[in-house]
């Protein structure tokens, strides 16, 4: 009887071991894949350069541009929306009152919604009802609609995580509100703000689906907001997708968005140190 | 009975307005226990539970009122309801009247940030606030209307940390790291800076939550003998566990139990009565220590 | 100095201007949701008006240049490209959150964990490609055409595999510690502890971690659209492309008109009602699993 079960509890752990080292060994290969195809033909130029010969040489100096710009228009739009609605569901309405219920529910639904429709409802109300057309304008407030959800549940959840004593001491000494919420509460919340800000900033740059129709596919340097322009990872998708002998420069465009990523995956960790991270890490 | 002059006009200003020379009369006591908190029949609820029910008592100037009783009495609700942190608790219902000098402060008239300015609070635990030693005194100070906008104020400002710091005893051993974060202070250190945090809105009444039941014994002696300094220029409520600390520092005693389910004051009076001679059954047997 | 009556409550003038700017953010950040399903509906009513529902079940086939709109190809692919990625990234995913909780040394499960979570942030963009260039080609060698099913699969896997283990790993951590303890105190040996006290036990969190992961793998549009072929056209085995419904909208929405377009959004609008069902599927699951645990 011993036997039997001290058998199935080293299948148990054999198999286990199996899975994990699948895991790792996939991952180590798509790594060591993307930066055998990449490395040699990134440099210096590549990054400055703009694109010859529909992206077969020159580099992604413009394009790194337009995904800056993109981005910076999504946080403008998304940030102050997004950290107004967690300061008021964290700290000045019950979670059982109307009004609350209703904005999370939102955002939940918000959470939800696959790329591919923000897209398209990127395309049909921003592009063609607001007229901005394909549009770096146009493609960022997309994007600030589906970073919603993400900066308001880190947000709250940061706020949240302030130790009740804090509010109760700063009552007791007859401060207002909105003055510790200032001094005391948004201070002391910085950290898990900031962690989320970056986790919205690499989703972000992540993102395609909801580019292709609502920024375009331009790939020279943008003149204005109302111009069009095409983001990393939509050049990535394009180089492959549409250019015959593309794949080099595809790999060294993968290897610097995956770098990007990379490095901010780890000030996330480096600020999300200390609170409890399952709680701000996208599932 | 004779009154001095100027006491026929203010009954209430005892030590505070200036007395006229006049001829020299006996009379009673210039510091007859006069109240400045006076509740009646006050009743608290959280949602279906009853936490205290009709308490009556005052609480007089200058001197230390102990709250004394087992867990679960209420005292710590109690103490809440006299500064309106109740008001913080969205399922707490309030019947009754608390009166502080003379107004009750549950009309809906009352500043509640002057009342809170008036009566201090200091918790069981030190939340000494996540900033600098000096911000966390001037950071209250500059809510209520000192800031550091002109030279005057920036000079008030430093004279009050100061002059706070040296009151709780704190000065010397701070007063070379006044900009280091509060959190790096000693437990006790920490209780001593949020009393002083308080003291420096020059409130009238200090309401205190077992404030050295979260430190050691040798900062538990030494807040403890601050408290007793504090007496006299301040109205100290204190809420202990400790019957030993409550005779040597308190002057008046209120002991709380649990009847019926709910909080209810069993005995008040001078502290002496209330360990030598208490007139109630269970007060005696709560401080023998055969019962709680 | 407290009397006066400059002040109501405890809510100070400056709280109150405060709180009317809070609850505008809020306000507008709630309306986006309304607006997008406003937009939603209003660019598929053409459709929904012209074309009855059961065409799309019961036309010819895909052709919306000659007017037939026959969605179930598409249905089935989403279907088994998400059922085979879900087959498996379970076993992986929750093996490997097993590994980190219960089998791994402190800094190896730091390690591990870390390795999950960037594999979780690597664009969907990228997978597509590295699939392309590498999974395809090898996938040729064994049975022509690359471009199929089993790439569409293999591809989700490894993109929904994060998502199960990073939920099904904060479940059985969550498990007390006296379980645990009372379990090893009867004499069960590790497994034994773990397939009957932990899963058990985190059963609902790992659910609703599957469920959530099943969401993504519907939603998914460009890794899918590089790997999978995109025919319209049933399966007939794991080696025949196939092209899901979001992928389809990223086809042919560039020159998709009037009621072809129409459609792409109806089945924007079914995606989206589907995905939501789900998270609310799992978050109500994940509410009922904590009362669960704190009654007991």
């Amino acid at each position: 009887m011993n036997k039997r079960l001290l058998y199935r509890d080293h299948l148990a752990q054999w198999l286990i071991y199996l899975a994990v080292l699948t895991v790792s060994a996939v991952f180590i290969w798509i790594l060591s894949d993307l930066t055998r195809g990449g490395i040699t033909h990134l440099s210096w130029d590549f990054l400055t350069e703009s694109p010859h010969d529909a992206g077969r040489s020159g580099g992604i100096g413009p394009i790194l541009i337009s995904t800056f710009w993109i981005l910076l228009v999504a946080l403008t739009a998304a940030l102050p929306l997004a950290w107004t609605a967690a300061i008021l569901l964290a700290e000045f309405v019950s979670s059982s009152s109307r009004f609350g219920i209703i904005v999370r529910f939102s955002l939940q639904v918000l959470a939800g919604v696959p790329s591919i429709v923000f897209g398209l409802f990127g395309n049909a109300f921003f592009s063609i009802y607001l007229g901005m057309g394909f549009s770096i304008l146009s493609g960022g407030l997309t994007l600030a609609c589906m970073l919603l959800p993400i900066l308001v549940s880190t947000a709250k959840a940061g706020l949240c995580a302030v130790p009740q004593s804090y509010r109760l001491s700063a009552a007791a000494l007859g401060m207002s509100k909105t003055a510790s919420l200032i001094h005391l509460l948004l201070p002391a919340a910085a950290p898990a703000l900031a962690a989320g800000l970056l986790l919205g900033i690499g989703r972000a740059i992540a993102e395609t689906a909801a580019l292709i129709f609502t920024s375009g596919y331009v790939d020279r340097v943008p003149g204005s907001l109302l111009d069009s322009g095409r983001a990393l990872a939509l050049h990535i998708f394009d180089l492959s997708m549409n250019v015959p002998g593309g794949d080099q420069p595809a790999y060294a465009s993968a290897l610097v968005l995956v770098a990007l990523l990379l490095c901010i995956n780890i000030l996330v960790i480096k600020f999300a140190y200390g609170l409890q991270r399952k709680r701000i890490m996208p599932v | 009975m004779t009154m001095y002059p100027s006491q026929s006009a203010k009954k209430n200003n005892c030590c505070e307005s200036a007395f006229t020379l006049g001829p020299l009369h006996t009379g009673p006591a210039c510091c007859d226990p006069q109240p400045v908190v006076q509740v009646e029949s006050l009743s608290l609820q959280y949602g279906h539970k009853m936490a205290l029910e009709n308490v009556t008592l005052d609480i007089y100037r200058g001197y230390i009122t102990a709250l004394i009783g087992p867990s679960g009495c209420g005292k710590t609700s109690f103490l809440s309801a006299l500064n309106r942190l109740v008001d913080l608790i969205p399922a707490c219902r309030v019947t009754g009247r608390i009166r502080v000098d003379g107004r009750d402060i549950y009309e809906s008239a009352c500043d509640v940030q002057a009342l809170r300015r008036q009566i201090g609070m200091i918790f069981q635990k030190p939340v000494p606030f996540p900033l600098s030693i000096r911000r966390n005194i001037a950071l209250p100070l500059h809510e209520h209307g000192i800031r550091q906008r002109s030279e005057v104020d920036a000079i008030v400002e430093q004279v009050i940390v100061e002059q706070v710091l040296r009151d709780v005893g704190l000065w010397d051993e701070v007063c070379d790291r006044l900009d280091a974060a509060a959190l790096s202070l000693s437990g006790g250190q920490q209780q001593r800076l949020c009393i002083a945090r308080a003291l420096a809105l020059s409130p009238k009444i200090l309401l205190m939550d077992e404030p050295c039941s979260a430190l050691d014994p040798i900062a538990s002696g030494v807040v403890e003998d601050l408290i007793s300094r504090l007496s006299g220029h301040y109205t100290i409520v204190l809420v202990t566990h400790n019957l030993a600390q409550a005779k040597r520092i308190a002057n008046y005693a209120a002991f709380f139990w649990v009847k019926e389910r709910a909080g209810q004051l069993i005995e008040f009076g001078r502290c002496r009565n209330i360990f030598e001679t208490p007139t109630h059954e269970l007060t005696a047997a709560y401080v023998n220590g055969t019962r709680g | 100095m407290i009397w006066s009556k400059r002040n109501i409550l405890f809510f100070s003038v400056t709280d109150k201007l405060v709180l009317i700017v809070l609850r505008l953010g809020a306000v507008i950040a709630a309306l986006v949701m309304l607006l997008i399903l406003i937009f939603l509906l209003t660019e598929s009513w053409p459709a929904l008006i012209q074309i009855t529902p059961t065409r799309f079940l019961t036309d010819a086939s895909w052709h919306p240049l000659e007017s037939t709109y026959n969605l179930t190809p598409m249905f089935s692919g989403t279907l088994l490209a998400s059922v085979g990625a879900l087959v498996l990234a379970i076993p992986l995913g929750l093996a490997s959150a097993l590994f980190i909780v219960f089998y791994a040394s402190a800094r190896l499960a730091t390690s591990y964990r870390r390795l999950i979570e960037l594999l979780a942030g690597i664009p969907s963009v990228v997978f597509g490609f590295w699939g392309l260039t590498t999974l395809v080609p090898l996938i040729t060698q064994l049975h022509p055409p690359g471009a199929s099913l089993l790439a569409a699969i293999l591809v989700l896997t490894l993109m929904i595999l994060p998502t199960i283990t990073l939920t099904a790993f904060s479940a059985p951590q969550a498990v007390p510690d006296e379980f645990l303890r009372g379990a090893t105190a009867l004499g069960l040996s590790r497994w034994g502890m773990i397939s009957g006290v932990a899963l058990p036990a985190a059963r609902i969190g790992i659910v609703a971690g599957i469920i959530l992961a099943a969401g993504r793998a519907i939603g998914e549009t460009m890794a899918v659209l590089m790997v999978a072929g995109n025919v319209v056209q049933h399966p007939a085995g794991l080696f025949d492309p196939i092209r899901t419904l979001a992928a389809n909208i990223a086809l042919e929405m560039a020159y998709a008109m009037g009621d072809h377009r129409a459609v792409l959004f109806v089945t924007g609008f079914l995606l989206m009602l589907l995905i939501i069902i789900l998270a609310v599927a799992a978050d109500w699951l994940k509410k009922n699993s904590q009362d669960w645990s704190a009654s007991s």
